[in-house]
C-alpha cells in the first residue's frame, strides 16, 4: 500500500525569487531585457506551437480546395471559397456517415463498459476483503504491459471463430478488459481517507450503496480521466478494427479512411482525403481542447514515481 | 510503485484526527475474526467475485490466453483460413533468423526505435525547457504541443502524406522555391523510413515534453538557487544539476517511448502500406498474417520475438523502479 506521491501539479509555473546574477542586473523593462525575454521565451514557444498547428491548419484549408487548386504548380494557401464539396464527395465515395455512426457506437459502448468494469474492479481490490488481492493486482499490472499488437492474430482467430468478423461486438469485445482503468482507479481509491466509509458502514449500507453513493461521487475527476483516455483510444483504435472488418457496413472511421485512401489515390483526391482526415481528427481535437487537463494527466500517469 | 499523476482533491492528511469517535465501534465489531469470515467474509468473497470477475475473465481471455496461443501457433506451418496445419517445431524461428528478412526487419526496427526515441526525447526536452520559461501563454502552448499525441494516427498520417507528396505537397513547393527537386519520399525505401520517422516524432514529442516539464517543475528550488548564487550560469546549471536530477524522468521516458516505438503501427500502415523500407517487427508480423501470404505460423513467431523484446525492456524498467523507490 504505497502512500500517494504528492501529485505534481503540472500547470503551476514556479516563480522563485532569484538573486539577480551579474548579467541580469537590467531594469525589468529595459530594451535588452525585453529582447531577451522574446528570444528565449516567446520565440521557442511560438515555434513549437506553429510546428504543431501548421500541418493541421493545412489539412483544414485543403479540405475546402477544389482539385484545380491542389493540382497546380503555384501554391495557393487559402481556398477560393469555403466549399463543402470535398466533404460531400467523401460521403458518397464511401459510406462515411455509416463509419461515423460505427465509430460513435464502438466508442460509447466500449468506453462505458470499460469505465464501469474499472470502477467495479478498482473498488473490489481496495474495499472488499478477498484472499488473493495482491496476486490479482500483479496480474493486472502485467496485463497493463502486454501490448495489444502481439495478440492480434490469436484474437482474430478466436473472434472470427465466434462469428464476430464484420460485427460491432467483434470490434468491441477483445478490448473490454481494462487493466489501465483498474490500475488508475485502484491507486486513486487507496488515497481516499477510510473515515468517509465509516459512517456508511455504521448505517449498514452494503458495498453497492457505498460504491455509488460515496466512492463514485468523490472520485469524479479520476473517473473522468479514465473515461476520457478510454474514449480517445477507442476512437483512434486502428489495428484491431482493420483486421476484424473488411466490409464497409461495420468499419470504423480510421478503417474507412483507409478505404477512401485506396479509392482516391493521388493528386486530385487530396482535398477529399483531407476532408476525411478532418472528420476523424476534429472530434477528438474538440474533446481534447475542452478537457485536456484530465487527458494529459491520465496519459502521463506513472511518470512521477515515488 | 508508480503513483499516478493525478490531482488528488482529497489528500489523506487528516487520517488519524478524524478517527477517534468511531474507532471503538469498529474495533469491537472487528474482533471476532473467525465469525466474521463465516458470515460477512463469505459475502465479501462473493461480492468481490461479482465485481471483479467480468473484468478479470476478459483480461484473461484477450490478453493472457493469446500469449500462450501465439507460442503454440508459432510452432505451426499454417496458412490463415486453412483447416489444416502441420507442427514444425522451431522451423518458423529458424526460417526467420536464417532468411534475409531477419537482418532487414531487425535493422529497420532498430533504426526506427533509436531515431524516434532519441528524436522525441531530445526535442521533447527542448520544448519542455521552452515551456518552463516565465512568459505568458505557456499553458496554451503545453496543450498545443501535446495535442498530436491524442490524434488518430490514420488522420495524421494522411495529412503528412499530403505534405510530403512529391508532386503537390507543401514540402515539394518549398523545395522548388529553393531550386531543389522533391525527393521521392514514397517510392524510395530509405526515404520512406525517414518520412515515417519524422511524422512519428512530430506526433509523440509532446508526450515527452509534458513529462519532462513535470520533472523540471519538481526540481528542488533551493539547489537551483544555491547554484545560481554560486555564479553557475544557466547552461552549467542545466547540465550539472537539472540533467542529473532529471535522470529518473529520462529513464522513465526512455522505457515508455521505446515500448511504444516498438509497437508503432498506424503511421506505417497508412503512409507505407507495403512496408517497403518501413517493415518493423510489428509490421512484418501484420503483413505476414494479413498481407498477401497469410502465413499465420510465421507471423506468430515474429510476434513472439517482439514480445520477448518488450518483456526484456519491461523487466529492466521494473527492476529500476524498485531501486528508484529505495533511492528516494
Amino acid at each position: 500500500m504505497s502512500a500517494p506521491a504528492p501529485a505534481v501539479v503540472v500547470d503551476s509555473p514556479q516563480e522563485f525569487p532569484r538573486k539577480p546574477s551579474p548579467n541580469e542586473t537590467l531594469l525589468p523593462f529595459s530594451r535588452a531585457n525585453l529582447l531577451r525575454t522574446v528570444a528565449t521565451g516567446y520565440v521557442p514557444l511560438i515555434t513549437a506551437t506553429l510546428v504543431v498547428f501548421l500541418p493541421l491548419l493545412w489539412m483544414l484549408l485543403s479540405s475546402f480546395k477544389q482539385p484545380g487548386e491542389i493540382v497546380t504548380m503555384d501554391l495557393k494557401i487559402l481556398p477560393e471559397s469555403l466549399n463543402l464539396e470535398n466533404y460531400a464527395t467523401a460521403m458518397t465515395t464511401v459510406p462515411f456517415a455509416q463509419f461515423f455512426a460505427n465509430s460513435l457506437m464502438v466508442t460509447v459502448v466500449g468506453s462505458s463498459i470499460k469505465v464501469i468494469l474499472a470502477i467495479l474492479t478498482g473498488y473490489a481490490l481496495v474495499f472488499v476483503r478477498f484472499p488473493f488481492k495482491n496476486v490479482i493486482f500483479v496480474l493486472i499490472l502485467v496485463a497493463l504491459m502486454v501490448p495489444a499488437q502481439v495478440s492480434i492474430l490469436p484474437n482474430y482467430i478466436l473472434i472470427a471463430g465466434m462469428g464476430g468478423k464484420n460485427t460491432l461486438w467483434g470490434i468491441i469485445l477483445p478490448g473490454l478488459g481494462t487493466a489501465f482503468g483498474t490500475f488508475l482507479l485502484r491507486q486513486h481509491f487507496l488515497t481516499l481517507p477510510p473515515s468517509i466509509l465509516e459512517a456508511a458502514e455504521i448505517d449498514g449500507a452494503g458495498h453497492w450503496r457505498r460504491l455509488w453513493q460515496i466512492i463514485v461521487p468523490v472520485s469524479v475527476p479520476s473517473i473522468a480521466t479514465v473515461a476520457l483516455v478510454t474514449v480517445v483510444s477507442e476512437w483512434n483504435d486502428y489495428i484491431w478494427p482493420l483486421i476484424i472488418t473488411d466490409r464497409p457496413e461495420t468499419m470504423t472511421l480510421p478503417v474507412g479512411l483507409t478505404l477512401l485512401q485506396n479509392s482516391e489515390g493521388n493528386g486530385a483526391g487530396w482535398g477529399i482525403l483531407m476532408a476525411g482526415a478532418v472528420l476523424v481528427i476534429v472530434p477528438i481535437l474538440l474533446v481534447f481542447a475542452a478537457l485536456q487537463r484530465y487527458i494529459v494527466a491520465g496519459l502521463t500517469q506513472g511518470s512521477v514515481t515515488g | 510503485m508508480t503513483a499516478p499523476l493525478i490531482h488528488n482533491s482529497s489528500a489523506p492528511a487528516d487520517r488519524p484526527a478524524t478517527k477517534p469517535p468511531v474507532v471503538p465501534a469498529i474495533a469491537t465489531k472487528a474482533t471476532p475474526e473467525r465469525r466474521r469470515w463465516s458470515g460477512r467474509g463469505r459475502k465479501d468473497f462473493l461480492v468481490f467475485l461479482a465485481m471483479a470477475l467480468p473484468n478479470l475473465v476478459l483480461i484473461g481471455t484477450f490478453t493472457y490466453w493469446p500469449l500462450i496461443n501465439n507460442i503454440y501457433y508459432s510452432t505451426l506451418d499454417w496458412t490463415l483460413g486453412s483447416a489444416s496445419a502441420t507442427v514444425v517445431g522451431l522451423q518458423n524461428y529458424i526460417t526467420f533468423f536464417t532468411s534475409e528478412d531477419a537482418s532487414k526487419v531487425l535493422g529497420t526496427t532498430a533504426i526506427f526505435t533509436l531515431v524516434t526515441v532519441g528524436g522525441s526525447m531530445v526535442l521533447g526536452l527542448l520544448v519542455a525547457l521552452a515551456l518552463n520559461s516565465k512568459v505568458r501563454g505557456t499553458t496554451f502552448a503545453r496543450s498545443a504541443v501535446f495535442a498530436p499525441y491524442v490524434l488518430s494516427g490514420v488522420g495524421v498520417g494522411l495529412v503528412w502524406l499530403f505534405i510530403f507528396d512529391p508532386g503537390y505537397g507543401v514540402l515539394s513547393w518549398v523545395l522548388r522555391g529553393l531550386g531543389q527537386q522533391s525527393p521521392q519520399w514514397i517510392n524510395d525505401p530509405q526515404l520512406s523510413l525517414v518520412m515515417v520517422m519524422i511524422v512519428y516524432v512530430w506526433k509523440n514529442l509532446g508526450y515527452c515534453a509534458v513529462v519532462y516539464l513535470a520533472g523540471l517543475q519538481s526540481l528542488p528550488r533551493d539547489v537551483m538557487e544555491a547554484a545560481a548564487l554560486d555564479g553557475a550560469n544557466s547552461v552549467r546549471r542545466f547540465f550539472n544539476i537539472s540533467m542529473p536530477l532529471l535522470s529518473p524522468t529520462t529513464f522513465f521516458l526512455l522505457i515508455t517511448t521505446m515500448l511504444s516505438s516498438l509497437q508503432a503501427f498506424d503511421l506505417i500502415r497508412i503512409m507505407t502500406p507495403l512496408g517497403n523500407g518501413t517493415s518493423t517487427l510489428i509490421y512484418e508480423a501484420y503483413l505476414q498474417a494479413f498481407g498477401a501470404y497469410n502465413r499465420a505460423g510465421y507471423s506468430a513467431a515474429i510476434s513472439v520475438i517482439l514480445f520477448a523484446i518488450l518483456l526484456i525492456i519491461t523487466v529492466l524498467q521494473l527492476r529500476f523502479v524498485e531501486r528508484k523507490v529505495h533511492y528516494s
